[in-house]
């Protein structure tokens, strides 16, 4: 195995050769390289954009499944797989198995490693045993098992370098984000706000595994790692104790606003972006206060953790709208003026595009024409709503009060999008964006916090928006105005994270299990394929001797599965008869593969032969 | 705490996790018995009562919350399962209300290949064992489909026995 690794491309020889050079500059490097996939989002911006063009609008009519590989495990798949030079680095779900598979040999499995985790961590798993999978950096291999265990694996051999616990599945911590290796550190989120845990973004030292630093999404300033005079929130310093001020008494200890997104990283500005969870419980009555920072877009600083920034979307969330949705990193030129912007599709239904050096507010709007929660977000700086969604009081779960079942609130608490990623194309400058378009009725009522146990507090039915009869969208969205350009209906929410291509190509899979390419231009479908189940992972691409790759992970699940599996509640209703909505169960079953489609070598370009 | 968890505390001592005791199905759910707007089949055991106008008794619109709190987020919405745990609406026709409880405290492993499930202990969970009856009322009426799914549109008044034991219970150390 090491002689055939050592025999390999040039590439792997860079990677594992003596004397490696540091994590930060071979990272940087690494993701410039359009043949591999060296980051769970592509690159550090998180644009999930490759330059890869040998498939093209022009010929993707002819992709074709090349291989594939079950990975043993019936869950949901979620995240994608790794590539670096002649090496895949695949996940599963629980028991998270990581397999090494050899592109030079037919996927052949170069090893396998298998964590030994207690199996009552599964229930404590708030919708589904999902692994968003792995990171690499300094020849290692990070895995963030569901025990939120993090494991460093030697990227060659499989072998455990070393392992750090990140929290406590007992009190219901689980981990199912992947791991980010940025610069010199590993970072990894913690799940559970269903079970009152206390979120936190954790960098670990690449080397070794310790600890480097922990910030809280709530809590005292020391431990949430704010500077009250330099922190600031919309222009302006957060000032002391910006989040015990929003709590009653100690509730911040089980409040929720954990971090199991994708996170992202600008280089030059040395700031880390994720946002934060609902607050817990979802009985909004149980915690008043804006509860901060829960719900909010963070700029923390690599090497201190200190945040430089804050933006809390949803203050007091009343619908369980999750901020922890991708921060994407691109570069637009804005009313004129070049702008290093972060772009947002948060649950709540809106679309945020902020400065990402000042974290200046500078686009809000409804991605989805249904949102109906709140009226708008207000962008006027003079008025003391400045920043916040202006709600509306029908759809106020806290304004209707405990056992008062609001009805029709758009978004459901899955959001208008939940963490399947979006994409963005520099070659447009729009950005793709698999969306749910699904609303609900939710009742919130009283529960009692035990460590461990779900803290819920709220009960809801989901259902498609007046009128409609799909559940999805993919759309095209313009950032710099807010905007939809063009939409696709889906039968069902887009739970999968998505690619585009210099091809001119913008690739994601559906609940259904097709992975569809379309045109970015005009959100033309050009090519579909059934995978053998339905898809919630991310659509991923690279080159290997030569040709181009897509692959995919199938495996219905995760909350789209336990939401939609049976059928939504009041599917039946309001629809007509043509709208005669089916459950998802009707389309795809439980599954775990990786397909991997290329061009037919008859389809391939023809390349002009060199002189 | 109300009888009914005494009883089901009790039994949990017998029948320990992952039981492999053979079931009793649920019997008929017909309502023979009220006792302050509870209902009960002629085993003994808590069961649905429907009016003619729709209406649920207030424990079948009580389950009906609870379940879509506690239980939803694994054995799906409407109790008609998802693609990680089953549809109890249809375990619920395998075993009685005594197993039930007992599951519930307890919890259960089920082993298949590739497809591992686990069910935590609710013992120490009041906003499951408060309303242990509740559930069982509820996920009850739809195995038999008496409910549909979703909401129930009509529903009994609170009955004010149930408002004291929901307090007791909730707040009992």
């Amino acid at each position: 195995m090491h002689k055939l690794l050592l025999s390999t491309s040039v590439g792997i020889l860079a990677l594992f050769g003596a004397g490696v050079a540091n994590a930060a500059d071979e990272l940087l490097e690494l993701q410039k390289n359009p043949k591999d996939w060296v980051l769970p989002t592509g690159d550090y911006a998180n644009l999930r954009y490759s330059k890869l063009k040998q498939i093209t609008t022009e010929n993707v009519a002819k992709l074709a499944p090349a291989w594939s590989f079950s990975t043993g495990v019936l869950r949901g798949h979620e995240g994608a797989p790794l590539v670096i030079g002649d090496v895949m680095y695949l996940h599963t779900p629980f028991p998270n198995i990581v397999y090494a598979l050899d592109l030079n040999n037919e996927g052949k499995i170069l090893w396998k490693y298998e964590p030994k985790q207690d199996p009552s961590v599964v229930p404590v798993m708030c919708c589904d045993t999902v692994n968003r999978g792995l990171a690499y950096g300094d020849g290692k291999i990070f895995l963030a098992q569901a025990d939120t265990t993090l494991v460093a694996l030697d990227a060659k051999s499989g072998k455990l370098v070393w392992s750090v616990k990140n929290g406590d599945p007992s009190k219901g911590a689980t981990s199912t984000a992947a791991p980010h290796v940025m610069k010199d550190k590993v970072f990894v989120g913690i799940a559970g706000g269903e079970f009152g845990v206390r979120g936190s973004i954790t960098a670990y030292h690449i080397k070794d595994g310790s600890l480097a630093w922990r910030g809280y999404s709530e809590g005292p300033d020391s431990e949430v790692l704010l500077d009250p005079e330099k922190t600031t929130y919309l222009g302006k310093p957060v000032g002391k104790d910006s989040s015990l001020k929003t709590w009653e008494g100690d509730q911040w200890q089980i409040g929720g606003g954990t971090t199991w997104g994708w996170y992202s990283y600008d280089p030059e500005l040395n700031l880390v972006y994720y946002g934060s969870g609902n607050p817990s419980t979802w009985n909004p009555k149980q915690r008043p206060g804006d509860n901060r920072w829960s719900m909010t877009i963070w700029a923390r600083d690599l090497d201190t953790g200190v945040a430089k920034w804050v933006y809390q979307m949803t203050p007091h969330d009343e619908w369980d709208y999750d901020g922890i949705n991708e921060m994407i990193l691109a570069n637009q030129t804005i009313g004129g003026a070049a702008r290093k912007t972060l772009v947002h599709f948060d649950r709540n239904g809106f679309g945020y595009t902020l400065d990402r050096v000042t974290g200046e507010l500078l686009v809000a709007e409804k991605y989805d024409p249904a949102v109906n929660w709140a009226s708008k977000v207000d962008m006027d700086k003079s008025s003391p709503t400045y920043g916040r969604p202006l709600v509306v009081s029908k759809y106020s779960t806290e304004q209707n009060g405990e056992d008062v079942n609001s009805k029709g609130v758009c978004p459901a608490a899955l959001g208008s999008k939940d963490m399947q990623p979006a994409s963005f194309s520099p070659d447009t400058g729009l950005f793709y964006v698999p969306t749910n378009h699904v609303c609900m009725d939710y009742e919130p009522f009283r529960v009692s916090y035990t460590a461990g146990q779900p803290y819920v507090g709220a009960t809801l039915e989901m259902f498609p928006p007046p009128g409609d009869s799909h559940m999805g969208n993919f759309i095209a969205w313009d950032a710099r105005v807010g905007k939809i350009v063009w939409s696709n209906k889906e039968q069902f929410s887009v739970w999968s994270g998505t690619v585009t291509t210099s091809g001119g190509l913008a690739f994601y899979g559906t609940l259904e299990g097709y992975l569809k390419a379309v045109d970015v231009k005009t959100g033309k479908e050009l090519y579909k394929y059934k995978t053998p189940s339905g898809i919630i992972g991310n659509v991923m691409t690279y080159e290997h001797k030569g040709k181009q790759y897509v692959a995919v992970l199938s495996g219905v699940g995760g909350w789209a599965g336990i939401g939609l599996a049976a059928g939504l509640s009041k599917s039946n209703e309001g629809l007509g008869a043509v709208g005669g909505y089916k459950a998802l169960s009707d389309y795809t079953a439980l599954g775990g593969v990786l397909t991997v489609f290329s061009l037919p070598d008859y389809a391939l370009p023809i390349v002009a032969p060199a002189n | 705490m109300r009888l009914p968890l005494v009883g089901a505390l009790a039994l949990s001592v017998f029948m320990g996790l992952g039981t492999t005791v053979r079931a009793e199905p649920p019997g008929d759910p017909t309502a023979v018995k009220e006792v302050d707007g509870k209902w009960f089949d002629a085993k003994g055991d808590p069961t649905y009562k429907i009016q003619a106008d729709g209406a649920v008794d207030w424990y079948t619109f009580s389950g009906y919350r609870r379940y879509h709190s506690e239980c939803h987020v694994c054995h799906g919405p409407n109790a008609e399962g998802s693609t990680y745990a089953p549809a109890l609406k249809n375990s619920l026709k395998n075993f009685d209300y005594a197993e039930f409880v007992g599951i519930v405290i307890g919890g259960r492993e089920n082993k298949q290949a590739g497809n591992d499930s686990v069910m935590p202990a609710f013992a120490e969970n009041k906003n499951a064992m408060c309303y242990i009856d509740d559930l069982y009322i509820y996920i009850r009426a739809r195995s038999t489909e008496a409910v549909g799914r979703g909401r129930p549109e009509k529903k009994a008044e609170k009955p004010a026995a149930f408002g004291e034991a929901e307090t007791k219970c909730m707040s009992a150390k």
